[in-house]
């Protein structure tokens, strides 16, 4: 189980990952998300989204930034290598229906997730339009994938490089503008989604949103990935991930975010550390 | 017989055949525990065990009572005067045998049983004493003789039935999962324990800490279940990865056993419960015990640093989180409850070794609000004083708020431990599946479902109980089940 048939690079920091998992394939809507443990004993547990599956071959997709040691330990495995420990499908779909003009907005990796949810709404009927941003060209991923969804795909890099020299907030305002936008979804950073909802609110456009708390065991049962959502506190891993927009605490989910920055960082200092001696070995 | 050594008391003991009168003069003999000072430091186990002497000596208070109060306390009705008879005769492997009769984890439940409040409750020689405390050390006897098996490294291997044709599917691998797997294997059933986890043992395993509960125990009984030929399939949530009607409609199940256990925190709704610094005890002792963030130096869980930590709640969960933020380095750690000392849910044992390592204990308070610095870390929590007031429905007194009286604390980290309630995922998944207002599965006396084939027991059930219910409810369920499928 879980053995890895496909790797690749998509950008400096971003890989894709297709492994074999029958269960999971068979089960998977879009929104959902899964954990992966690359030790039992001694892994870290992460989420990562279901970027793509295909129920006849069994397989899984996942999209993937290395931002710290386990996504980059993760990213130096290799076709025929096993991935630990997987479960899933977890967290609720996303709710799909036909219901007009559905604006997709993905920024950095959130792309990826993003990527089932929009072939889920255009096979339900919906004209999509896709908002896709990045920092310049080279961090842009799966643009040819959306277009293939998408009735019109909208780029924006920060540096101009690709598309319009834009945030991605400023062609949804527009769009919004304009009317005739019945739903819009974000995913990105918690930064982003936060001002996605606020470009939507007044024009009282739906807007879901997928967070990416930290999280341990996926099942309800720590409590660790709770958000305020209108007031309540509300589990991610299990209510989740995704939420209405308008009613997410930001600014409490960002701080939280931070909990253990320092411990992090130490992780992954080590690790790099460890690779460099491993490098300088293999050079001499 | 005052301050004399286990090694003289027996001696004693054997030179002749003791009156009732000399049994009750026996004093009690002390738990040998590691020193408070250096166990806050490390995650060893607490108390080390008694020696072959001490057991023998402990054995010899036992009266034999013809009626054997005691058995009547202890859920799955353990032969205590057989198996304590034998320990002190030395016969050590008989005296177990005799317990694997009613129990399948007699090291885990000598070690974590509210024995005060269960066996030790109704024994005779507490009640003279009147105090239950002092009754015949029964866990300590029956942890023992389990050790004694491990020790000597003869475990034996339950031999199973022949092969029934029968698959049967368990859900969760905690006390009331694996007594069921551990009986319906023997009884011939291909059985498959399903596990969201990576490791089998449930609260066993991430709840209760290795200080408290080694977790080579628990491994050595899913060892044992595994040479029985137990399957199991780790990583696997039901209702997500699989449903139960996948199990019996699609992979050919008769039969399915819900142990799921009670496994969602509760949290109080308190202005800035969600700041950081703010966690369940299940994600506290999970991060520490499961993935083992104590180990900083290997692991690569982060766990919150703490020095002034406030634990909130008066159960076990409470004892455990208060003395895992110690041995994590805090500084300062309370155990903030809502009524008094009496009143607290908490084992006897846990709550004394607590107060030695030098947790201190707020009574008649509870927080109102969690406040916060300018970075959402939490820097103080504000408490509500209490006094007792009548009694409620539990039997116990009301704790009433003293209008206006309220202190700020500075802390910063804040443990909620006010237990579990259950999950709904499954029930969610399940259509049909009865359950009643707090969401536990309803079953009828033989722990069937409303749901045919499909059964249910432990802390799903009962509400967060205790590790000895929850096994007496897995074996009573296999028995059902193997009735119930017509052999
Ligand atoms: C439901 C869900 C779906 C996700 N899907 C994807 C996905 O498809 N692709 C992907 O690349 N990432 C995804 N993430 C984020 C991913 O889980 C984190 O990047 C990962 O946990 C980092 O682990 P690490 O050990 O490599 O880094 P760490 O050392 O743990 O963290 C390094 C840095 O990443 C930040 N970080 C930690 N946890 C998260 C998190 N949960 N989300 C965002 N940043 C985090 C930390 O603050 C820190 O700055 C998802 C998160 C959630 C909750
Ligand atoms: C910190 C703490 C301390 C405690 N101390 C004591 C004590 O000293 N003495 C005592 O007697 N009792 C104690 N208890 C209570 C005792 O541990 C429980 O009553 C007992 O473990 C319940 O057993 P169970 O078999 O019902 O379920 P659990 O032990 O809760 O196990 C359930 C298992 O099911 C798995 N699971 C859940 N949902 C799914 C799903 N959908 N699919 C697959 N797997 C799933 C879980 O991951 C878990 O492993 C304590 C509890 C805690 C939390
Ligand atoms: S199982 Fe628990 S209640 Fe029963 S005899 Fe042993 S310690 Fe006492
Ligand atoms: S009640 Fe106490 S003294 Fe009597 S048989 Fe039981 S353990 Fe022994
Ligand atoms: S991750 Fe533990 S409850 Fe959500």
């Amino acid at each position: 189980m879980n053995i890895i048939l496909e790797k690749k690079k998509l950008s400096e920091q971003v890989y894709m990952m297709k492994f074999s998992a029958p269960l999971i394939a068979e089960k998977h809507k879009a929104g959902q998300f899964l954990i992966i443990q690359l030790n039992k004993d001694t892994g870290e547990r992460i989420p990562l989204t279901i970027a793509d599956s295909d129920k006849e071959n069994g397989t899984i997709t996942i999209i993937f930034q290395t931002v710290g040691k386990t996504t980059m330990e993760l990213a130096e495995l290799n076709p025929n290598d096993y991935i630990e420990n997987v479960i899933g499908p977890l967290g609720e779909p996303t709710h799909i229906s036909k219901n007009g003009t559905v604006v997709c907005v993905g920024g950095g990796i959130g792309v990826a997730p993003l990527h089932p949810i929009i072939q889920a709404f255009k096979t339900a009927g919906n004209k999509v339009i896709s908002i896709i941003g990045a920092r310049n060209k080279d961090l842009l991923i799966l643009e040819d994938e959306i277009s293939k969804w998408s009735d019109e795909v909208i780029i924006c890099t920060d540096d101009g490089s690709a598309g319009i020299k834009a945030l991605v907030t400023e062609p949804l305002k527009q769009l919004c503008e304009q009317g005739g936008i019945d739903e819009a979804v974000a995913i990105g950073p918690p930064i982003m989604m936060k001002f996605c909802a606020e470009t939507t609110r007044p024009f009282k456009v739906k807007t879901t949103v997928s967070l990416n708390t930290i999280m341990v065991d996926g099942t309800g049962m720590c409590g660790g990935c709770r958000v305020t959502v209108g007031g309540e506190t509300k589990f991610v891993c299990v209510d989740g991930p995704e939420f209405d927009g308008h009613l997410v605490d930001f600014d409490n989910m960002m701080l939280r975010h931070k909990s253990y920055t320092e411990q992090e960082k130490t992780a992954k200092d080590k690790h790099v550390c460890n690779l460099d001696k491993k490098i300088k070995e293999i050079q001499s | 017989m005052g301050n004399k050594s286990s090694k003289e008391l027996l001696e004693e003991i054997e030179k002749s055949e003791l009156s009732v009168k000399e049994r009750l003069e026996i004093p009690q003999i002390e738990m040998p525990c590691q020193d408070p000072a250096i166990r806050r430091t490390n995650q060893k186990e607490v108390a080390t065990g008694y020696s072959e002497t001490d057991v023998k000596v402990e054995a010899a208070r036992c009266l034999n009572c013809k009626a054997a109060p005691c058995v009547k306390g202890c859920p799955v009705g353990i032969n205590i005067p057989g198996f304590i008879s034998k320990a002190a005769e030395g016969k050590f492997e008989e005296s177990l045998q005799i317990i694997k009769e009613s129990s399948l984890l007699p090291a885990v439940c000598g070690r974590v049983c509210p024995q005060e409040l269960q066996c030790m409750a109704y024994c005779t020689v507490g009640k003279k004493y009147k105090d239950p405390m002092k009754s015949v050390a029964i866990g300590r006897i029956e942890r023992f003789v389990a050790d004694y098996e491990q020790s000597t490294g003869k475990t034996q291997v339950p031999e199973c039935a022949k092969d029934s044709g029968k698959k049967i599917a368990i859900i969760g691998s905690g006390p009331a999962s694996l007594s069921a797997a551990a009986d319906l294997g023997k009884l011939g059933h291909k059985v498959t324990i399903f596990e969201a986890f990576p490791k089998a043992g449930g609260v066993m395993l991430y709840g209760i800490p290795e200080f408290r509960l080694p977790k080579a125990i628990v491994n050595a009984e899913v060892e044992t279940l595994k040479k029985m030929g137990i399957n199991f399939e780790f990583n696997f949530l039901i209702g997500r990865t699989r449903t139960i009607e996948d199990l019996m409609k699609k992979d050919g199940y008769n039969a399915v056993f819900i142990g799921v256990g009670a496994g969602l925190p509760k949290f109080m709704n308190l202005p800035g419960e969600n700041l950081i610094g703010v966690f369940s005890a299940n994600e506290y002792l999970t991060r520490a015990n499961l993935m083992k963030a104590y180990d900083r130096g290997n692991v690569d869980t982060p766990i919150y640093n703490s020095q002034k930590v406030a634990v909130i709640g008066g159960g076990n969960v409470a004892m455990d989180a208060a003395r895992m933020a110690l041995r994590l380095g805090a500084e300062e750690v309370n155990i903030i409850y809502r009524r008094t000392r009496l009143e607290m849910p908490a084992r006897a044992e846990e709550v004394e070794h607590a107060e030695e390592e030098g947790i201190n204990f707020l009574f008649l308070t509870n927080p109102i609000e969690i406040k916060g610095d300018d970075n959402g870390k939490v820097n103080s929590v504000v408490f509500q004083k209490y006094e007792l007031g009548d009694l409620d429905e539990s039997g116990r007194r009301s704790p009433v708020p003293i209008e206006g009286e309220t202190t700020e604390l500075e802390m910063d980290t804040v443990i909620m431990a006010l237990g579990n309630i259950a999950n709904p995922l499954i029930t969610k998944t399940t259509p049909d599946l009865e359950i009643n207002k707090r969401g536990n599965i309803v079953v009828d006396e033989e722990n069937r479902t409303s749901v045919k084939g499909v059964y249910a027991g432990g802390d799903i059930v009962l509400g967060a109980a205790t590790v000895i219910l929850a096994m007496g409810e897995g074996r009573k369920a296999a028995k059902t089940i193997h009735k119930d499928l017509g052999m």
